[in-house]
């Protein structure tokens, strides 16, 4: 890839950021997913995590440990290395086939009790509850980013036919497997939280668990369906947990 | 062998270095907000440095021994006592069963650290036993420590287990400590005041020219609201030269960003990984851990230094580390 096309910053100096862009897209996206799944495979000495937002990639590293991997540059900055080695796994992951993104089924109940503000955002467009649902579940949705909270993806790709503002009065408590919308936002909350999101679902499926092997859901660049069920469908699933 | 939870004190937590790996679910990094206090405190007892510590915070909590411990405290200055006498700080110390131990308020800094050997008897969760609060994850049940609590410590390691009994067999009342400690790692009131040191922030040409000015050059204090998440200061307000739109991004410890109505706020542990507030600036490393013994109302000055001075000084530190380590060993085989 064109050195031009990205740029590496320090973020102190325990990390750099590496940013494709200034556009949130999915193809800037694509070029971190394709730079976090190299270092994945690649770990270079002191590195630590990397955390994947929209346009950029930030990599956490030890100076201490890199310095002491590589004696023979002695009068670089660690983060002269770092970037050096950055800028190399991101011309080799360029030529690597992209990977196929995971595409994740969520199954919603919409309405009712678990969408209690469905009314609202329809009401809102002048639209009927049905049309919401149809609107909401038609497109594949890009993760973005996990943040705010263990598990809770930032999804793009949400039809702006169905953007409304958040609640006035935010709630105290959130339940759980909610599905909301904030302006042209759309997500899932993985735990209970307070929080002014429409909440137009619910889903019965665990967005975080911290005791698995891979306690979240969702990872950034996989893709997220909305399935819609019935209440007793949903009531089924949360039974079939217990 | 356990401790039991007299009183709380204001915040007693569990912390080890931090989880790391996670960031990238939303699972934030936690850990010792003065991580080399913690790193001091495991070393005094034979443990290994990321071993998990209890964390105390301006009002310390009073603590039962059920059996003879080892233990270690370093960091902020509670004034610890043990049946009406001091407990001293950075060196290893033997407790027996049954000795009640009772910090007070903190006289000096803002948290302390209590290592027992053998470390506490905790599961790790996504790799550490650090306490993350608002999940409600890691830790003693994922909160606070509270009245009655008992805490289960681990094994002691047999060269722990040796220098207890080599203490206690000096025919200790209720403690017996050792007769050497670690001096230089000791802060004291002046190097808490000492400017701390930043690098430029991601944003920092983005900020008029007064703003940097004044954030160099004026007397910041400690707000009220400053906790494990972030130091929100009080000062001269900081403007950017005109509104800046900023996509949300990853941050760090230590980052200082600026909100629109200009007054910074300090990143610390429990930061969010990702925000989108404008960053003036990047503390050091090093100088969190000094940030982390501040409290409300302490003042606060900032020094602007190269990424250069900023990754020496996290070098030299760790090699300071590594020279407390081996005199530690060299004491404690002694």
């Amino acid at each position: 890839m064109d050195k031009n096309s990205y740029t590496i910053k320090p973020l102190g100096e325990t990390a750099l950021l590496v940013t494709f862009g200034n556009e949130i897209n999915p193809q800037i996206h694509k070029k971190s997913q394709n730079l976090a799944m190299y270092i994945d495979k690649h770990p270079f000495p002191g590195f630590l995590e990397y955390v994947i937002s929209y346009t950029s990639v930030a990599v956490y590293y030890n100076p201490f440990i890199a310095k002491k991997s590589y004696t023979n540059n002695k009068n670089k900055t660690v983060f002269a290395i770092i970037s050096n080695i950055i800028d190399e796994y991101i011309e080799k992951a360029a030529k690597l086939p992209a990977a196929m993104p995971k595409t994740i089924e969520i199954p919603v109940c919409y309405g009712g009790e678990c969408g209690p503000d469905i009314e609202y955002v329809a009401k809102y467009h002048n639209l009927s509850t049905d049309e919401v649902i149809n609107i909401h579940t038609q497109p594949d949705y890009l993760v973005y980013m996990i943040g705010f909270c263990p598990g809770f993806p930032y999804m793009g790709g949400m039809d702006e036919r169905i953007a409304t503002p958040r609640r006035s009065e935010p709630r105290l408590s959130i339940p759980a497997g909610s599905i909301g919308i904030a302006g042209k936002q759309t997500g899932g909350y993985p735990i209970s939280t307070p929080g002014g999101w429409q909440l137009i679902g619910r889903t019965p499926v665990d967005l975080f668990l911290p005791n698995a092997d891979d306690p979240s859901l969702l990872h950034a660049g996989d893709i997220v369906k909305f399935i819609p069920i019935s209440p007793q469908e949903y009531k089924k699933m949360e039974d079939d947990k217990l | 062998m356990s401790l039991k939870i007299i009183r709380p004190g204001l915040l007693t937590t569990i912390q080890d270095c931090g989880r790391y790996g996670y960031q990238k679910i939303g699972v934030l990094v936690s850990g010792a907000m003065d991580t080399y206090s913690l790193r001091l405190a495991n070393m005094l007892v034979g443990n290994d440095e990321n071993e998990a510590a209890l964390e105390i915070t301006l009002l310390g909590p009073t603590i039962e021994f059920t059996a003879d411990t080892l233990i270690a405290v370093t960091g902020g200055d509670f004034k610890p006592i043990i049946d009406g006498m001091p407990v001293p700080y950075m060196r290893p110390v033997a407790v027996k069963a049954g000795a009640i131990m009772k910090f007070s308020n903190c006289q000096l800094g803002c948290r302390a650290y209590l290592a027992v050997a053998g470390g506490f008897d905790i599961d790790k969760v996504m790799g550490s036993k650090s306490t993350y609060l608002r999940a409600g994850i890691g830790g003693f049940q994922g909160r606070a420590l509270q009245k009655n609590d008992l805490l289960n410590t681990g094994t002691p390691t047999a060269f722990s287990q040796h220098i207890l009994a080599s203490l206690l067999s000096r025919g200790a009342q209720s403690f017996a400590q050792a007769r050497w400690f670690i001096g230089k790692a000791q802060f004291s009131k002046e190097k808490l005041l000492k400017p701390i040191r930043v690098t430029a922030g991601l944003h920092y040409k983005y900020f008029s020219e007064s703003a940097k000015y004044n954030f160099f050059s004026s007397q910041y204090r400690i707000s009220k609201d400053a906790d494990r998440m972030g130091y929100r200061l009080q000062g001269e307000v900081l403007k950017a030269e005109k509104p800046l739109e900023i996509i949300s991004e990853a941050i760090n410890l230590g980052t200082i960003q600026v909100p629109p109505q200009g007054m910074p706020i300090i990143l610390m542990a429990d930061h969010q990984s990702v925000a989108g507030y404008p960053i003036i600036a990047q503390t050091i490393t090093v100088d969190a851990a000094r940030i982390a013994q501040l409290k409300p109302n302490d003042p606060i000055h900032f020094k602007l230094v190269s990424h250069e001075e900023a990754e020496q000084s996290f070098i030299d530190m760790e090699k300071h580390m590594e020279n407390i380590k081996i005199a530690i060993m060299a004491k404690l085989k002694n």
